[in-house]
């Protein structure tokens, strides 16, 4: 599986209340959320961001609440992967738990800009900026987790796994 | 090699001799929480796979607190479908407006928790059980659904840091100034995917408030749990509220820790947390005069009785600012009760303050309280992120009741030390 889009670049701690902030949680309605998604940090997030599309964290991305909504509203705006140098430990479990495939690589996040062209192969954890020329190894998911992001997440993994 | 205390308890859980850090597990878990933000979520999960029923009625805690009172027609959408789902599944420890308070305050308080629990809870803050020494993590929606249906979650084992603590707190200094210092310490990734294990004989100077304030924050640091070994203060606790038979966990002295920190109590000074990340912590020799508009007291950090009271002993016979609207959440409606028959309200109300019903409210910047462009409060809540409590422009400065109290008064932030006594 491959992901490949234009890189939405942030610093380090980016909290889930900005990813969805708690004024928008009265609902749970995907495309909703997406509409939101960002809005405190990058007002145009929503109005930019296209199908594919790759965010790009520092340090601690995803810290602060357990609502699922954060990586929902990310996944539901189109985005393919999310690449920082650490994840908060919720936001982590949640983005496997959904199907949000995403990446620890902090070579790459010292080496990619809003903007750069990215290419991301969840299978092999390989990570390549095309406008930069530039290519980096990330971290694969483990077997399990690989399997789980494939079948769409925790749930989906779950009914497969009793339907067999 | 030895196991640290959450290690052997998830060892146990999992039903697997011994466990070593980075393993994943699949374990059996005694309770699930969800509340009126995450369990909607988890509800349409739960339907996916297809299960009708629960994998225990009596072992899931279903709290409408976040937007509760309904604070407009989506919330009270979002709190039906949990009504009704707790009413299909003839859930027992659903608790409705009347009955709630805020998760993490009333789950120990109702006996729900106790030594040696494994608990996940869609809610970061449900590390807040680490203090009666149960294994307790924030998990999303999906996992919740996850535990409902199978009673089981997956766990990456943790390592491990551990707090030796020694001696005790100064007048005015508490558990809240304790783990914003520590925070301040490691920064707020400086746990990450670890447990904080509190040790050593410092430990017995907290009181279980205390504990449950620094446990609640572990998730500040990045901590996947926070933890404290289970002792008479904690088995008198969970003896009071009712709690099942506790299972007592002890780290062993070969146990491995990444890190160990000694952190001597008397040396803790009030402290606060300035925007926007709760590791921004400095104390009063660090910083001038700070103008304020609001001051929240109240959240699953600091909204217990002995919070209310440390607020009120500073407040008696003052009253608060012209400047500042002052706001007091009692967090459950037995700790609303106990303040108001010992006469806290009373002083809440001659000073000024605004008393309200359980609920989260402007923790998370739900209702009850939302700032304004270019406003600044103190809360003792526990995050302090962009916008947390309102306008993207607004600060939050998070410090303990007895800053809170005192800065409500003064209409600045404020050392608790100078206000006068009545
Ligand atoms: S009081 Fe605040 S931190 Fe605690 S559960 Fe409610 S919203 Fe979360």
């Amino acid at each position: 599986m491959k992901g490949k889009g234009s890189a939405f670049k942030y610093g380090d701690n980016v909290d889930t209340d900005v990813i969805i902030p708690a004024r928008y949680l009265n609902t749970s309605v995907h495309s909703e959320l997406a509409k939101h998604c960002m809005e405190d940090i990058d007002a145009d997030f929503a109005k930019n961001v296209k199908e594919g599309d790759i965010i790009v964290g520092e340090k601690n991305f995803g810290c602060g609440s357990s609502r699922e909504h954060a990586p929902i509203a990310i996944k539901a705006s189109g985005v393919s992967c999310v690449i920082a140098k650490s994840f908060a430990r919720i936001f982590y479990r949640n983005s496997i738990n959904i199907g949000l495939p995403i990446l620890e690589c902090p070579e790459a996040c010292d080496n990619i800009e809003s903007g750069d062209e990215v290419e991301v192969n969840f299978d092999t954890g390989k990570i390549k900026n095309l406008t930069k020329n530039m290519e980096f190894q990330g971290e694969a998911f483990p077997e399990f987790m690989q399997e789980l992001i494939a079948a769409g997440g925790l749930a989906a993994y779950i009914k497969n796994k009793g339907d067999k | 090699m030895g196991m640290t205390m959450s290690q052997k308890l998830l060892a146990k859980k999992a039903g697997l001799k011994s466990v070593r850090a980075g393993q994943l597990i699949m374990a059996d878990v005694d309770l699930v929480l969800g509340n009126d933000i995450t369990a909607p979520v988890a509800i349409k999960e739960f339907d996916k796979f297809g299960k009708t029923d629960v994998f225990n009625k009596e072992k899931i805690a279903l709290v409408p607190d976040h937007f509760a009172p309904n604070k407009d027609i989506k919330a009270a959408e979002q709190c039906n479908c949990m009504r009704q789902f707790a009413r299909k599944n003839e859930i027992t420890n659903y608790f409705e407006v009347g009955q709630m308070g805020v998760e993490h305050a009333l789950l120990p308080e109702q006996g729900l928790v106790t030594a040696g629990d494994l608990i996940i809870g869609a809610d970061s803050h449900t590390c807040t059980y680490g203090a009666l020494g149960a294994f307790s993590t924030g998990v999303g929606s999906t996992d919740m659904a996850c535990g409902m249906a199978t009673g089981q979650a997956w766990f990456k084992v943790p390592t491990a840091i551990k707090f030796n603590l020694t001696n005790k707190f100064n007048k005015n200094v508490g558990g809240k100034d304790l783990i914003l210092h520590i925070i301040g310490m490691i920064g707020v990734d400086g746990a990450l995917y670890e447990s904080m294990e509190f040790s050593g004989p410092g430990v017995k100077n907290l009181t279980i408030d205390d504990r449950f304030t620094v446990a609640n924050m572990a998730i500040e640091a990045g901590g996947k749990n926070g933890i404290f070994p289970v002792d008479d203060i904690a088995l008198e606790y969970l003896k009071a509220h009712g709690a099942k038979e506790p299972t007592i966990f002890e780290a062993d002295s070969d146990a491995e820790y990444e890190k160990v920190y000694d952190i001597d109590l008397s040396t803790i000074k009030s402290t606060v947390s300035f925007p926007h990340l709760p590791e921004n912590a400095k104390t009063f020799d660090q910083f001038d005069k700070i103008n304020i508009h609001q001051v929240v007291i109240g959240s699953c950090t600091n909204g217990r009785l002995s919070d209310l009271r440390k607020a009120a002993n500073i407040l008696k016979g003052h009253k608060i600012s012209s400047n500042v609207r002052c706001i007091v959440l009692p967090a459950t409606q037995q700790i609303w009760k106990d303040a108001m028959h010992e006469g806290l309200f009373d002083i809440f109300i001659d000073a000024g303050c605004a008393v309200s019903t359980p609920t989260c409210g402007p923790c998370l910047g739900g209702h009850m309280g939302i700032l304004a462009e270019g406003e600044r409060a103190v809360s003792t809540t526990n995050r302090n992120f962009v916008g947390r409590m309102g306008h993207v422009k607004s600060e939050v400065y998070l410090a303990g009741p007895e800053v809170a109290a005192a800065s409500a008064i003064t209409g600045f932030i404020t050392d608790p030390n100078t206000i006068e006594e009545n």
